[in-house]
């Protein structure tokens, strides 16, 4: 199938600014998926609030287009009650890690066969450009006029940290291994965590000294490397991607399976 | 519970919470053994998208709460109202506000049942007074949820959940259960999931099955997709709000206790109708005529049975463990509200009969 086949172009145009990074990331999700083979009715799309949850829409499968930072709570409830379907929640930085941060980690903790797409632009882009979790120290936000003063997170420590079972990052300049990294996360049986570097040139570059997203992507290429680059040992300051965690370990709808097992032999 | 159970639910989440707790106990050795899934998640407002997520699969589905936790799952509450998904909530009250009093009963949240979550909407909200009531009206609930695709609040409080006595089960089949209205649209088809019936129903179609949709808690147009042309939103808000106020009557359930021959009509609901049919009961042995109109639906209110019902008296009194949320009520639909009185109990005791004795005393001209 050809790519405008996972798409509902009945809704298009998209609401995405020029520039906007997501759009990258959905012609990735939708080429991982179709390389994967999937059939559209065993997708589930769950997403919650932003920029980058209005991907849900636009996508030819079960889409579902939540509240604020729940998009992992009801994707739980549609994973545990029917487990054969593939489910995939695309969120943004402030919708995984601030208001919705509880269930990220819950989500890691349980091992639920679900794969978190969050596109990381450092901003809150749907409400007009506030510091988000992941806005560096010293950048400029319209909440933040005289710099941000928090401490950014790390998504990928905090995920391995809470136990996610498949943790990788990539950016939307490396569209190629971008679609690899969604791929193996899709098919990887567990709670499945790919962090995009994904450009606001709008709300965030603007503000940040980016005159263009071409720049923005070009810092994503010049300030990134893969995972244990010599180049990283050179210069600490290069944010590494590729897959940092992919393990086995028992999964939450399988277990709960063995659980309906022992309820209905009688405990 | 039971109720639930015999109403075919298949998926419960839920977080603990004093005094709903017993509720996620039991359904967490019970769902398992007939294979449906019950999770407890991180907080109040996961489970209850979970069971948003979990019915638009095609389960029956519940949730329990007290006071604090129905505040936290309002956001999601209104999340199922705009998707139009079947759900019920049970809301087992305690005093409030905040922490308040977490093992007294109360009656504090029947307005927070009705506008607790944001936005204008309609709700429906059922109570009862005593198990075998809660287990009739826990079916009833199932069956509003998926008859008009809504959130059912079940507000039931502390002293009927906690109360020991006895139930008989209705034999499976006795008790009519509502099933999932599906759609015949066939695959290949357009399914329109927002687009009702003449009735003003919509079938739905599963997740996971042939029809691939859009729901989202924006305003929508027929497909599920976000818009905000002014006639279409205007048309959606008018049918969240007409497909349950206009089947008001349908909905009502009460139940009434020696009213056709009464001189003083008292109206109540949950536990404290308890007390109140007892003070009726008490009465009649002395001679005394007093009625009881008990309400199991609260929302949408039953305001042409109430008017009728109270157009013939003199004398009505709201018996309620509240400062007076459905006295409002009553007073607004009646011709002359002046002759609706309450009588109530605020402090996390029990209702006695001589708070409601008292009341009538000072209305009798008696003194207290």
């Amino acid at each position: 199938m050809a790519v405008r086949d996972y798409i509902r172009v009945r809704f298009f145009p998209h609401l995405w600014c020029p520039g906007c990074g997501h759009g990258t990331v959905m012609g990735s999700m939708i080429r991982a998926i179709e390389r994967l083979g999937i059939h559209k009715n065993d997708i589930v799309v769950v997403s919650g609030i932003g920029c980058s949850s209005r991907i849900c829409g636009y996508l030819d499968f079960h889409t579902l287009h939540t509240v604020h930072g729940r998009a992992l709570a009801f994707a739980t409830g549609v994973k545990l009650s029917r487990p054969e379907l593939t489910v995939i929640a695309p969120m943004g930085d402030g919708d995984a890690f601030a208001i919705g941060g509880n269930h990220l980690i819950h989500a890691a903790r349980r091992n639920i066969d679900i794969t978190a797409i969050i596109m990381n632009n450092s901003i809150y882009g749907m409400t007009g450009g506030q510091y988000s979790p992941t806005t560096g120290y010293g950048d400029l936000a319209t909440t933040a006029p005289y710099g941000n003063i928090d401490r950014s997170f790390d998504l990928v420590n905090l995920a391995v940290g809470a136990g996610a079972t498949f943790v990788a990052r990539t950016t939307t300049y490396h569209v190629t291994s971008m679609i690899k990294t969604m791929e193996k996360a899709i098919t990887h049986k567990g709670f499945s965590v790919v962090e995009v570097l994904s450009q606001c040139p709008t709300y965030y570059g603007r503000r940040n000294k980016f005159a263009t997203p071409v720049d923005m992507l070009n810092f994503y290429k010049t300030n990134t490397t893969t995972i244990g680059s010599k180049d990283k040992e050179k210069n600490p300051n290069l944010i590494e991607r590729g897959i940092f965690v992919q393990e086995e370990r028992p999964e939450y709808c399988e277990e709960y399976a063995k659980v309906i097992e022992r309820a209905s032999q009688g405990g | 519970m039971e109720g639930a159970l015999y109403s075919g639910l298949e998926f419960f989440a839920g977080y603990p919470i004093t005094p709903s707790t017993e509720i996620a106990e039991l359904l967490s050795y019970r769902l398992p053994a007939r294979g449906g899934r019950f999770i407890q998640m991180e907080d109040e407002l996961s489970s209850m998208c979970a069971i948003v997520g979990a019915s638009l699969t095609g389960k029956k589905v519940m949730t329990a709460t007290s006071g604090p936790g129905f505040s936290l799952k309002q956001e999601a509450i209104g999340f199922a109202v705009m998707t139009e998904t079947p759900c019920v909530i049970v809301d087992i009250q305690r005093g409030g506000p905040s922490t308040g009093l977490p093992t007294s009963g109360s009656q504090g949240d029947v307005m927070q049942a009705r506008w607790g979550t944001h936005g204008e909407h309609a709700i429906i909200a059922l109570t009862a007074s005593n198990n075998q009531d809660a287990f009739a009206m826990t079916i009833e609930a199932f069956n509003l949820s998926e008859t008009f695709r809504t959130p059912v609040i079940l507000l039931l409080d502390e002293v009927v959940a906690h109360t020991r006595e006895r139930l008989i089960m209705p034999k499976p089949g006795e008790i009519p259960v509502v099933e999932r209205l599906h759609t015949s649209v066939q695959e290949g088809t357009d399914y329109h999931p927002y687009l009702p019936r003449e009735d003003g129903r919509l079938p739905m179609s599963d997740f996971g099955g042939v029809h691939r949709y859009n729901v989202t808690g924006l305003a929508h147009d027929m497909w599920g997709f976000p818009t905000t042309n002014p006639a279409i939103v205007h048309d959606l808000m008018r049918h969240l709000v007409d497909k349950i106020e206009g089947h008001t009557n349908e909905i009502t359930r009460v139940k009434e206790f020696f009213v056709d021959d009464a001189e003083c009509l008292l109206i109540s609901y949950g536990s404290a109708a308890r007390t109140a049919l007892h003070v009726v009961e008490n009465r009649r042995d002395r001679g005394e005529k007093l009625g009881l109109l008990e309400l199991q639906t609260l929302w949408p209110f039953p305001a042409d049975v109430v008017k009728k019902r109270c157009a013939s008296f003199d004398c009505v009194v709201v018996v309620e463990m509240n400062m007076g949320q459905i006295l409002h009520e009553v007073r607004s639909v009646v011709n002359d509200p002046s002759k609706v009185f309450l009588a109530n109990k605020i402090d996390g005791t029990f209702i006695a009969p001589n708070d409601i004795l008292d009341i009538l005393r000072i209305i009798q001209g008696k003194g207290a």
